[in-house]
């Protein structure tokens, strides 16, 4: 029996319930294949082009351009030649009368952020997929945990997976310490603490590697393997215009080119993720913290914690993954490291390289994943 | 997220207020309702239910029931703030504000600059306004203009839950008299409000549509029309920026400036009268700064220079309504000079 895979609209973030399918990048008798751009979905949070889940012969598009239509709902059917269309139109219609009566089940029992307790501060973290060694994703500066918007619900497919926000940041509470990325650390460690995780491999992004490269570097038997996408750590230069801008702008105009210099496709800064971060950055005490932690960082204008010298003796497996047009650390930071360290630099991806390039970004991990297990 | 009424936003920061600083008491007609009676204690925790609860959290001693005398307890307020409380007083419409206006605009607003600096009034007077919930003449106007024109005052006219909680939050840390207007209509509307509590800074506007054709300035409850019409010129290609002033004083004039002369075509939509408007304060503002980016005169949606009409329909004719901002758009778009 001859398969037909479905592509549905997928969910975005935890507010996502609707998307706009903005274009068609494929058209019907075509092949894609997983992780080629398959079409642009616009929510009310972001716009970015949807990568295919799957590899097939596009058969059928039942979702016309600038039509909005909710999560899970059926946008396409790929399938092999030998089907014939009487096959895809049952299936199309079994799978459309049987998600008028599971989407709202579904979306009832979508994953939830939630607090635990840990280190005296209140963190807020989202889990998502069950099993295995759990992976522990570390947001960066000014960032929160649907920064993993692209990445966790498909790395939860096989795995136990944790988002979390870092102190200062989305809904955890707002005392950051000293604002070091060793005080940053120890929140992480204490985080996993609480949720009783002995080992876990750590993604961490921007200022969240460096965080995730420190707990490798001081507790090398919690960390299974390390991912560090764009990290701080690794040398002195940090765009400070960015730093700066993020702290000053307290109105969306001005935000918001602050914000493109982080991706190198400025349309995917929305509206609305500006608006989340200016809301993020009003919470009472979320300015202070992210000034202390900026200062902490950043002070003088230079990172102040590194720790390329250390690489070469880590005990995790390592991995680098950086954006080639990365307008606020610079991907030269990724040169000179050591042989065993494997670098990938995506191009057509700026800071953001987990939500530009996710489906590449996904891949690697998973493939990193696979041989850091069979090493053991 | 959780959503919250403009109801519940405005309770929940005027309790969390209440926790953090105990310098913060409420005081006005009925905001618990039943003291100094045998009956029903909260019995009505604000005429239309805001202030509910507060009472038996906080207590008699923080959450007054007022005389029915304004002069009194608005004048009470206003001393209570200079000697180092933060009240939070109602003031139940904003049309009774005659008779306690000297305390407002002759003695809060003057403390600061008459003592040279060494008084703070932090001072917030909750006030409802608007048309639209078929209370006649004298409690459906939208005064905030006349606190506008007096220097020394503070003036917020949140648009949703989301901004109500914020500026709420804000007024009450402000250290100067801040008057925040509450539209009557709208306290049943929900927006997505966060738990924890946060403050939106006054004086800087909110983009919430941003388009090339025209600039639509509005605030309070206009806003949701000015979006509304946004949303619906927008599948007809004509490109809406919408602008939330948030606060009338302080005036965010840079972002009003910016926009106007990005589209060079301007609405500015005011549920009050038109004269002496916020209408008419932008629309002449824009005028004098930017009239080189005009492309068409400044288009004024406001009531009518009339009192609020008794009778539902006249009631309804008389509100700004999307119909009339959508009109408002497409003729400064048609100008052609």
């Amino acid at each position: 029996m001859a398969e037909i895979t479905p592509v549905v609209m997928p969910k975005w973030g935890l507010a996502m319930q609707e998307g706009l399918l903005a274009a068609w990048h494929v058209a019907p008798g075509e092949r894609i294949e997983k992780g080629r751009e398959l079409c642009d979905i616009e929510t009310s949070k972001i716009a970015n082009v949807f990568e295919s889940p799957a590899s097939g012969l596009l058969r059928r598009i039942l979702v016309e351009p600038g039509t909005t239509v909710p999560v899970g709902k059926l946008l396409a059917v790929l399938a092999e030649p030998e089907v014939p269309d009487s096959a895809i139109d049952a299936y199309v219609a079994e799978f459309e009368a049987r998600f008028a009566s599971e989407a709202a089940a579904a979306a009832a029992s979508a994953p939830q952020p939630r607090f635990v307790e840990a280190g005296g501060r209140k963190i807020r973290i989202l889990e998502m997929g069950e099993g295995g060694v759990p992976l522990l994703f570390v947001h960066g500066f000014g960032g929160d945990l649907e920064n993993w918007m692209f990445n966790q619900a498909e790395l939860a497919s096989a795995r136990r997976t944790i988002a979390l926000d870092l102190p200062g940041h989305g809904g955890s509470s707002k005392d950051p310490g000293d604002g070091t990325v060793p005080a940053l650390a120890e929140a992480v460690a204490a985080t996993m603490h609480a949720l009783a995780i002995d080992r876990a491999h750590l993604v961490g992004h921007s200022l969240g590697g460096a965080i995730a490269l420190h707990l490798a570097l001081e507790r090398p038997q919690r960390v299974a393997s390390l991912t560090l996408l764009a990290p701080a750590g690794l040398g002195p230069e940090i765009a400070m215009d960015y730093i700066e801008g993020f702290l000053a702008q307290s109105r969306a105009r001005k935000l918001r080119p602050v914000l493109e210099t982080l991706v190198h496709d400025p349309a995917l800064v929305t509206a609305e993720m500006v608006e989340n971060v200016l809301r993020a950055k009003r919470m009472d005490g979320a300015q202070a913290a992210l000034e202390a932690i900026a200062r902490a960082c950043f002070g003088g204008g230079r990172q102040r914690w590194q720790a390329r010298d250390r690489l070469a003796g880590l005990g995790p497996p390592v991995q680098v993954i950086w954006g080639e047009q990365d307008r606020i650390v610079p991907v030269a930071h990724a040169l000179g490291l050591p042989a065993a360290i494997p670098v990938h630099r995506l191009a057509g991806a700026g800071h953001l390289v987990h939500m530009e390039k996710a489906a590449e970004v996904n891949a690697l991990i998973e493939r990193f994943l696979a041989r850091a297990a069979a090493v053991g | 997220m959780p959503k919250k009424t403009y109801r519940q936003a405005i309770n929940e920061a005027l309790r969390q207020e209440m926790e953090r600083d105990p310098r913060v008491i409420l005081m006005g007609e009925d905001v618990a309702g039943g003291m100094g009676s045998p009956g029903e204690d909260d019995a009505w925790g604000g005429p239309l239910g805001v202030t509910k609860g507060l009472m038996p959290r906080f207590g008699r001693e923080r959450v007054l029931d007022t005389p029915i005398s304004e002069s009194a307890f608005i004048g009470a307020a206003v001393g209570a703030a200079a000697t180092g409380l933060r009240p939070v007083a109602e003031l139940m419409f904003v049309d009774f504000f005659g008779v306690c206006f000297d305390q407002i605009f002759n003695q809060a607003a003057k403390f600061r600059y008459m003592f040279g600096g060494k008084a703070v009034t932090p001072v917030v007077i909750r006030t409802m306004y608007g048309a639209g919930f078929r209370a006649a003449s004298q409690h459906s106007q939208c005064l905030y203009p006349i606190f506008t024109h007096i220097p020394g005052l503070k003036v917020a006219l949140p648009s949703n839950a989301y901004e109500a909680k914020g500026l709420l939050i804000q007024a009450i840390r402000d250290d100067d008299p801040v008057i925040f207007f509450e539209h009557k209509a709208m306290y049943d509307e929900e927006a997505d409000v966060p738990d924890d509590p946060y403050t939106i800074p006054f004086g800087e506007a909110n983009v919430t549509r941003e388009g090339e054709d025209v600039t639509v300035i509005a605030m309070g409850r206009m806003v949701n029309f000015a979006n509304q019409v946004a949303d619906k010129l927008a599948k007809e290609k004509i490109g809406v920026t919408v602008v939330d002033i948030r606060t009338t004083s302080p005036l965010d004039t840079e972002t009003i400036l910016e926009t106007a002369s990005e589209t060079g075509r301007v609405v500015v939509v005011d549920e009050a009268h038109p004269r002496c408007s916020m209408a008419s304060d932008i629309a002449a503002l824009v005028a004098q700064e930017r009239f080189a980016d005009l492309k068409a005169p400044v288009k004024m949606v406001t009531a009518p220079h009339a009192p609020v009409p008794f009778s539902p329909a006249l009631e309804d004719l008389y509100i700004p309504s999307p119909a009339k901002i959508e009109a408002a758009v497409r003729e400064v778009l048609a100008f052609k000079g």
